[in-house]
């Protein structure tokens, strides 16, 4: 099963290898990541999807926790939460397609962030699941790259 | 006033009671060595290789139940600490590496002996530092001493690069160590010490299987106290040996791989584990599905990770073993449950049948008259020596023999490479050891493959006219492999017959150390009689059945019912 784990670190040099390192050398397995500061200068987030039985989560968990740089592990999958990935798409946009290009786009919230004579970078966001569905959508009219971020991860707030 | 890095380096050190270091010098730690020299607080003991320095502090560490230290310099010097670290960081020993780096600015141009040492360690160690700031060294030499003692042991390495040793810093106020990240738990839960006493309380055939871990936190008293009011029989795993004494009725020896065969027998029929500073390491558990299969089984650990890794467990217990086994005991000194009397009478019938198959399949081997047994050698050095002697080991057939018949009553008497398995590492490890216990008698007992990996450290017994004495159990092959090749290989022995090999006792004569030999069994007692009056480094060169094997064993992959015996 694929898990969503949010890792808070000291936000210093070689610390994104102490993790990394631990994943390839446990054989665990990292399907996306994604890492940057956060409110505080000196703690960085670092999002990362991997899957696996229950007991090797376990494991990724408690391992992850045992690095000294580490300050807090979360497994998403055992709160509400909410997840996003990006997706930057150059697609084919010629006289005859630009506007259907955009119709698409504008259904799944998407913004043209960048024009050209025969093509538009298109930028969207959501689940995986839906970035999934808008490139299933484009690709017959002719994707010529695509760019995607890792997961991130928020817990939802606490409802009143 | 202020201090240069190197200054400042071994101030440190000397803050930190530091009295013995094992390093070997080059340029990017010139500076250092420079300081070493006007320095009469810490001696340095100059290996004749890298990896044997680290080593020597592991064992040094080990034995004085301090953090030990090494000192090795960039490149090369660092590369060789690799299998050093390694070992400490499988045994959980508590050791600081520093190693010299280039000077901060060439960092990442491919200098003269430039490595990213901090880059290759980082799997092997607890945690490591390069220090870019001369200002942040002392308080990362502080926080390494803190890391590498406290919660689970290991080693530290710190990267120091050669312009943060010359810069001059203002040497730090000494504040108390606090780290936002790392906060171990010494104190057992006190719900899941109830449940571990209430399991004990009715267990019927209870077993403690005892890792390094009780040696490590110096809880020997409180498991034999634990062990002792519950009359429950205890299994050690190599790097547990001396975490309860082995000449006790109640002790089982060595479980595992090459385990008793009562132990395994114990393991496998018990209704209750308890599993104290322990890992399930393979070479214990053997087919993992078949381990304990009946058991409930506590564990009690330092470190949360090492909790249902290989096994499940149903009581996990995150604390210090030294701290988890004092609540035990305590709970059971105030409990109205617990009477000794019905605890004796409930336990019997195990007891017996864990006799019987001891009487059915005890350790042992054949005796010849005309040809030496390993066996025989290590029985007669646990005889002659009162079983008192601090041994060493390298890895293979010689470790295990040891482990079985050198019955080690007391923890910190013993050091072997036991997750990493170093042919190599007892040869420096006496040195280490013999730095500290210097009244101690220290044997490194060796094969006749392993004490080469090695064998240069003569120079350092003789310059520091250290009194280690090595064992050799001389087969002329590499025992442990071949083992395998006559029983899973037809035979087949690949390169494992020594060929060429020196002549021990001329070696030793080389360097000014003593030779001995010995080639009859008759040999055997006046060879160690005259090497332990003689006050210098000593090599005995058994000369014994070549293809002797280590039994009981349990083939890889196999329960650990499945012994071949004798």
């Amino acid at each position: 099963m694929k898990h969503t784990i949010s890792v808070l670190l000291q936000n210093k040099p070689g610390v994104l290898s102490r993790v990394t390192g631990l994943f390839s050398g446990r054989g665990f397995n990292i399907e996306s990541l994604s890492v940057a500061q956060t409110l505080e200068q000196d703690v960085s987030c670092l999002t990362l999807v991997t899957s696996g039985e229950d007991t090797i989560i376990e494991q990724i968990t408690k391992q992850l926790h045992k690095l000294i740089d580490v300050i807090k592990v979360t497994d998403m999958c055992e709160h509400d939460n909410v997840e996003r990935e990006m997706a930057l798409i150059r697609v084919k946009a010629e006289a005859h397609t630009r506007a259907e290009v955009l119709r698409i786009i504008d259904i799944f919230r998407g913004k043209v962030i960048d024009v050209g004579p025969k093509s538009y970078v298109v930028e969207v966001t959501g689940k995986a699941s839906k970035l999934q569905a808008v490139i299933d959508i484009l690709r017959p009219i002719g994707i010529q790259e695509i760019v995607r971020s890792g997961t991130i991860a928020m817990t939802r707030s606490h409802k009143l | 006033m202020k201090l240069t890095g190197a200054q400042a380096f071994l101030k440190c050190l000397e803050e930190h009671g530091v009295e013995v270091i094992f390093g070997y010098p080059g340029g990017a730690l010139i500076d250092v060595y420079d300081e070493l020299m006007k320095n009469d607080k810490i001696h340095h003991v100059l290996t004749r290789h890298e990896q044997a320095a680290v080593h020597a502090a592991d064992a040094y560490g080990r034995i004085k139940g301090e953090v030990g230290v090494a000192l090795v310099t960039s490149g090369p010097g660092a590369t060789n600490a690799v299998t050093g670290i390694a070992s400490a960081y499988l045994d959980s020993i508590p050791l600081i590496v520093f190693t010299g780096q280039v000077p901060t600015k060439l960092i990442g141009n491919d200098a003269f002996q430039e490595v990213d040492i901090v880059g290759i360690t980082r799997p092997i160690t607890k945690h490591n530092y390069l220090v870019k700031d001369a200002d942040e060294l002392v308080p990362i030499i502080r926080e390494a001493f803190h890391l590498a003692k406290t919660g689970r042991p290991g080693p530290i390495l710190i990267d120091m690069p050669k312009d943060v040793l010359t810069t001059r810093i203002t040497y730090p106020e000494l504040k108390p160590i606090s780290m936002r990240t790392y906060k171990p738990t010494y104190e057992p839960h006190p719900g899941q010490v109830e449940k571990a006493c209430q399991a004990m309380l009715k267990a019927k055939r209870p077993v403690i299987y005892a890792g390094g871990g009780v040696i490590l936190s110096d809880s020997n008293e409180g498991l034999t106290e634990l062990a002792r009011r519950l009359n429950i029989p205890v299994t050690m795993t190599l790097m547990g040996l001396g975490g309860f004494p082995g000449t006790d009725p109640l002790s089982m020896g060595m479980l595992g791989m090459h385990g008793t065969y009562f132990a395994n027998m114990a393991v496998a029929n018990c209704d209750l584990l308890i599993a104290v500073g322990a890992r399930f390491d393979d070479r214990v558990t053997g087919r993992i599905d078949a381990f304990a299969p009946h058991a409930e089984i506590i564990h009690i650990d330092i470190d949360p990770s090492s909790i249902s890794k290989n096994v499940r467990v149903d009581i996990p217990i995150v604390a210090d073993c030294k701290n988890a086994l004092g609540a035990i005991n305590a709970w059971f000194a105030r409990s109205t449950e617990f009477n000794a009397k019905e605890c004796m009478e409930k336990n019997r019938p195990w007891h017996e049948q864990i006799r019987e198959w001891q009487n059915m399949h005890p350790l042992g081997y054949v005796e010849e008259t005309d040809i030496i047994k390993p066996q025989f050698v290590i029985q007669k050095l646990h005889e002659l020596t009162g079983g008192d002697a601090i041994i060493t080991t390298e890895v293979g057939q010689h470790q295990m023999w040891t482990a079985q018949f050198y019955h080690f009553n007391k923890p910190r008497q013993f050091a072997t490479s036991g997750g990493l398995g170093v042919m190599g590492y007892g040869f420096p490890a006496a040195i280490g050891a013999q730095m500290a216990a210097p009244d101690k008698i220290v044997i490194d007992i060796a094969g006749d493959g392993s004490i080469q990996m090695n064998i240069q450290e003569l120079a350092t017994c003789r310059q520091e006219k250290l009194p280690v004495k090595v064992a050799i159990l001389n087969n002329g092959y590499l025992g442990m492999v071949r083992q395998w090749q006559e029983l899973f290989y037809n035979k087949q022995y690949s390169s494992t017959v020594m060929e060429v090999a020196p002549d021990f006792v001329k070696v030793a004569e080389a360097y000014g150390a003593v030779g001995l030999r010995a080639t009859k069994p008759s040999e055997v007692e006046p060879v160690i009689r005259e090497a332990l009056k003689i006050n210098n480094t000593v090599f005995m060169d058994f000369v014994i059945a070549r293809e002797e094997g280590v039994y009981p064993m349990v083939p890889a992959g196999k329960a650990t019912t499945e012994m071949l015996l004798v």
